[in-house]
């Protein structure tokens, strides 16, 4: 059977970004001929740049000779890695199954509301990113958030919002 | 007369809590009285629920502080360390006085957790004088051939903490038994179930207990080289995984000829995960290992014929590792002693959910589910009643309360329907619905799936949606057959673990809590009124017009003048519940 994909304008669905590959150069060299070390080039490049520019996958592909499908499969194989630029801040709020049974979906909801964005989304202004991750491990805290490495912990959707509002204001400051 | 020791729990669950600032204070504090006493870290001791923790040993014995902040922390200094007041009213434990927490802490046998907590988990010093690293020196001093090491971890009885429960010592035996000049020690430490954080504090609070048992274990199996597969989300663990390996490195743990033995090399190295839960699959984690996609493979060949890179490798979990160098030490009796029959030893559990003393327990197999729960846990939140146990995560299933006389071992708790798991004890109360954790945990396995199987792909698929029309009132008569008939085919066909026991939260709950699937269905209503779309919130004639419901409306449903009663327009309800929490005079009924 021919499978016909309608794709009229062939148009990627990547953002196309400038990058400075320069900044990667010498974290793929370091790991190119060590085998099976895509995963840690995936996640340096993602540490420097936020995310996995096109244009790294085609570089990456060309130092370890692995295909630009193959890079394209690990990559969102694993919901680790990112496609899109991400904002300044990342919020992770934690779905573990403490946090469910403790109202993890009021955090998520109220945390929508307050930056106007879906979860998962960026807001306009690039400065927080909100995600729901699986567990963060810490039940006992339950329901928790984790915004740029320091967790949040006994969270109410107000408390979230009032921890997002003072981040923002102290970065204008 | 030696100084006072200040400890305070750096875990991850205690920085969360604010310990890292409570550190800091004492660090100043300690600095302004020109270093009063003596102030050190340690990691988790399990009594998440009290964190900060701080420990105070003076020279009559030891006290465990709970909540403190940096008020407290500045009582405990001036008025213990200081005067030598005991600041009774904030001690939890105490070897000396009876504290409010004594029975949490006496009910439990530690092998597991020996050092955690104990010790400032970021030294090898500490953990040397703890007895650390004297089970691999007593085997290589005593030339104590690989067979024998074996022998005495298979008669221990311990079997694999992951879950699966396959005896550890048959494991090794057929990575033993290929011969090849290439064998790897895999440690699994991705901790991936929702509700479990066993791995993580042992990772935290004693990572040279795990890097000995593999060090023994590639010993005893020949290795050459080995992987700990830790999850990014614990960055605490990973950082310290890397300072303990770099000490072991320098003391000759690891590297050439180690301990002076000619011929046995072995080092290690820690690859984060990249977010996987398929990843815990042996197979699977072995391809995430080499670089893949995280996808399971068909065993045969088992990982012990041909694992990472083709040749034999042996995978256990964090928790059977640092059980090894304490059976080596004390001897297989010694830890057979705990346990039951086919389950021997202790188990780590992650108590969570609606329980009082949520945190690390760890006990001798064969305890009852409700003494773990009622001696250990402190019981149900707020005085509401026990309704069920969920137990092995996504894989498991839910333990009604009716069976909580079941004893905690691998065959008893198969037999629930639910599994052993890895540890996670999440609990539930009168006011969790049966159906909506059902859903929680089918969702998760039908995102987590990898799609190599058609009914795990697809089969999860189907009964998400099913699950999903139940709770939104959409139920039909024959859906809860429907939903049997999709458990059957995707545990018959899928190949790994986690399609074949993805259905088991669905068919633990349709067995235990049918009639809660009946009254979602036929009655369409909600008995433990979670599930949104079939709730109605109602204010009843209590309302005294005192307006906080009506300020905290995110959709400005709620209308009425002051002091006069109010009303809720249900078009804009969106059953958010805030205005439920904010009413301080039960006038807004849940129906």
């Amino acid at each position: 059977m021919r499978i016909i994909r309608k794709n009229p304008e062939r148009k990627s669905f990547l953002p196309e970004e400038e990058a400075d590959l320069t900044r990667i150069e010498s974290l793929i060299r370091k790991y190119a001929s060590k085998k099976g070390s895509m995963i840690p080039i995936l996640q340096g490049v993602q540490d420097v740049f936020g995310y996995i520019p096109k244009s790294a996958m085609n570089l990456i592909s060309e130092e370890t000779g692995m295909s630009v499908s193959d890079i394209f499969g690990v990559i969102t194989f694993y919901s680790q890695f990112r496609l899109y630029p991400v904002g300044k801040h990342i919020i992770k709020v934690c779905h573990g199954t403490a946090c469910h049974v403790q109202n993890a979906d009021g955090i998520t909801t109220a945390l929508m509301n307050e930056l106007g964005v879906e979860d998962g989304k960026t807001t306009d202004d690039r400065l927080f990113t909100l995600e729901s991750v699986a567990c963060l491990g810490c039940c006992s805290l339950a329901p928790v958030m984790m915004i740029d490495g320091e967790t949040y912990g006994k969270l109410s959707g107000e408390k979230a919002v009032k921890i997002v509002r003072d981040i923002k204001k102290n970065d204008n400051v | 007369m030696d100084k006072v020791k200040v400890v305070v729990g750096l875990g991850s669950c205690g920085i969360a809590a604010g310990a890292g600032k409570v550190y800091q204070r004492l660090l100043e504090i300690n600095e302004a009285e020109g270093g009063l006493f003596e102030l050190g870290k340690t990691s988790c001791i399990g009594m998440c629920y009290k964190e900060p923790l701080v420990e105070v040993t003076d020279s009559t014995g030891t006290y465990l502080y709970g909540e403190i902040d940096d008020k407290s922390a500045e009582e405990i200094i001036e008025k213990h360390v200081k005067n030598n007041q005991v600041v009774t009213e904030l001690v939890e434990y105490s070897d000396k006085i009876g504290g409010k927490e004594q029975g949490f802490v006496d009910n439990q046998v530690k092998i597991v957790l020996r050092n955690c907590g104990m010790m400032d988990p970021e030294s090898i010093d500490e953990y040397e004088k703890r007895d650390g690293y004297k089970s691999i020196k007593k085997i290589l001093e005593n030339n104590i051939p690989e067979d024998d090491v074996i022998k005495t971890v298979l008669d221990s009885g311990i079997r694999g903490r992951g879950g699966g429960g396959f005896p550890t010592g048959m494991k090794w035996k057929f990575a033993r038994g290929y011969k090849s000049n290439e064998k790897y020690v895999i440690c699994n430490a991705d901790e991936g179930d929702p509700g479990a954080f066993m791995d993580r504090s042992v990772l935290e609070g004693d990572p040279h207990s795990v890097i000995e048992g593999m060090i023994i274990a590639a010993y005893a199996i020949n290795a050459t080289g080995g992987v700990i597969y830790c999850r990014a989300e614990y960055p605490l663990a990973v950082k310290r995984l890397n300072l303990a390996l770099e000490q072991a490195r320098k003391k000759n743990y690891l590297g050439k000829n180690i301990l002076g033995k000619e011929g046995f090399n072995f080092d290690l190295y820690v690859k984060e995960g990249a977010g996987a839960f398929v990843c815990g699959e042996e197979t699977a984690l072995i391809a995430s290992v080499e670089g893949k996609r995280g996808m399971p493979n068909k065993r045969p060949p088992f990982p012990a014929e041909a694992g990472l890179w083709g040749k034999p490798t042996n995978i256990n979990n964090v928790e059977t590792y640092a059980n090894i160098p304490w059976i080596i030490l004390h001897g297989a009796a010694d830890y057979a002693k705990y346990g039951t029959e086919k389950s021997k030893g202790t188990k780590v559990f992650a108590l969570a959910g609606k329980i009082r003393n949520s945190g690390l327990v760890e006990v001798p197999m064969g305890i009852t589910i409700s003494d773990v729960i009622f001696k250990l846990g402190g019981g149900i939140k707020e005085g509401k009643k026990f309704k069920a146990v969920q137990m092995g995560g996504p894989s498991g299933g839910c333990i009604p309360a009716e069976l909580g006389d079941t004893i905690v071992d691998y065959d008893s708790v198969n037999a629930t329907g639910a599994i052993m798991g890895s540890g996670g004890m999440v609990v539930m109360d009168e006011t969790t619905c049966m159906v909506d954790v059902a859903k929680f945990f089918l969702n998760f396995t039908q995102k987590e799936s990898c799609g190599k199987c058609t009914f795990c792909r697809i089969g999860t698929k189907r009964m998400l949606e099913i699950l999903e029309r139940i709770t939104e009132g959409k139920g039909e008569e024959g859906d809860i057959e429907k939903l049997q008939e999709l458990a059957a085919q995707i545990k018959d066909s899928s190949l790994c673990g986690l399609g074949q026991t993805a259905p088991n939260p669905v068919l633990t709950t349709i067995k235990y809590f049918r009639h809660e699937y009946e009254a979602h269905i036929k009655d369409k209503k909600c008995p433990a009124k979670s599930c949104k779309q079939l709730i109605t919130y109602m204010i009843n004639e209590k309302c005294i017009g005192c307006t906080a419901c009506a300020r905290v409306c995110p959709t400005k449903a709620i209308s009425g003048e002051r002091k006069q009663p109010h009303l809720i327009d249900q078009d804009k309800c969106i059953k958010c519940g805030a205005c439920y929490d904010a009413c301080k005079f039960s006038s807004i009924d849940k129906l």
